[in-house]
């Protein structure tokens, strides 16, 4: 019987994955991914909550919008990235340092 | 028996939603990465299905892999010489970001499991296509307006962001 903990247990699963991968990824564009992965398990919470408690679509009608800021954040942030490319030929955020010297 | 399928229809695809995430994450390859990211975004589709979710599991194919996941690709092509083919990433902070990830598991974990959660599941699955929309145009009609300013401005930044300057 699958409960509404089953579904809370693969959404932290995979926002403890995407943290691991913004935390410790040197890619712009890796980084980028593990973002995707914390919004997508958030989705994952909204929606099961939706239907396991509240018994109505809200909880959906948030996800959707989720989905729509993360369309537009991922828009941004690759044009961040390809700036950040031809500023200094590199993507790995390490190198992006110049603010500390 | 029905109750049996569903069970193990569910861990199948958690195991690949959770697996190809692990991936994505532990892989050195960015464009293994990025198929793998595939796969994970078509399970969280199917436990949206399982969710009852239909109208939002078919906006998930069609936004993230279809747009998310071809932007990514696109990051990843044009920020390195094809030629290379040395599209490795490279890690650091490994042992903070380990303890951390770890911790925000162990406690999400315990909050999930030890919690007595008012889990008695919705009427059977219908399809919210129709629900949905009236939303949209009730209850949610600001937020809606709202959400294609910001894909108006997201889209003009964008092309702002990458346009070479002639002139500053």
């Amino acid at each position: 019987m699958i409960t509404l903990s089953h579904y809370l247990l693969v959404s932290a699963a995979l926002f403890s994955l995407g943290i691991l991968g913004v935390m410790t990824r040197k890619n712009a564009v890796n980084v980028l991914m593990g973002i995707e992965l914390i919004l997508n398990s958030a989705n994952i919470n909204l929606v099961a909550f939706s239907r396991y408690s509240s018994h109505t679509i809200d909880g959906q009608m948030f996800a959707i919008f989720v989905i729509v800021v993360a369309a537009a954040e991922v828009a941004v942030a690759l044009a961040i990235i390809l700036t950040l490319y031809r500023i200094l030929s590199t993507v790995n955020l390490d190198q992006a340092d110049s603010l500390k010297r | 028996m029905t109750m049996a399928f569903t069970d193990i229809f569910f861990f199948v695809v958690a195991t690949i939603t959770v697996g190809s995430a692990a991936v994505v994450v532990f892989s050195r390859s960015l464009i293994y990465s990025a198929f793998s990211l595939l796969f994970t975004f078509f399970g969280v589709a199917m436990i949206y299905v399982m969710l009852g979710a239909d109208f939002l599991a078919a906006t998930q194919v069609l936004i993230y892999v279809g747009g998310i996941l071809i932007l990514l690709l696109f990051g990843v092509m044009l920020t390195h010489r094809l030629y290379s083919l040395n599209l490795k990433t490279e890690t650091f902070q490994i042992i903070p970001g380990t303890v951390i990830s770890l911790a925000v598991f162990v406690s999400l974990a315990m909050v999930a499991t030890r919690t007595q959660w008012n889990s008695v599941p919705g009427k059977e699955a219908m399809p919210t296509t129709e629900a949905v929309g009236n939303y949209f145009m009730n209850e949610y009609l600001l937020p809606f307006e709202i959400a294609s300013i910001l894909l108006l401005v997201a889209l003009i930044g964008a092309a702002m962001l990458v346009r070479r300057r002639t002139d500053v």
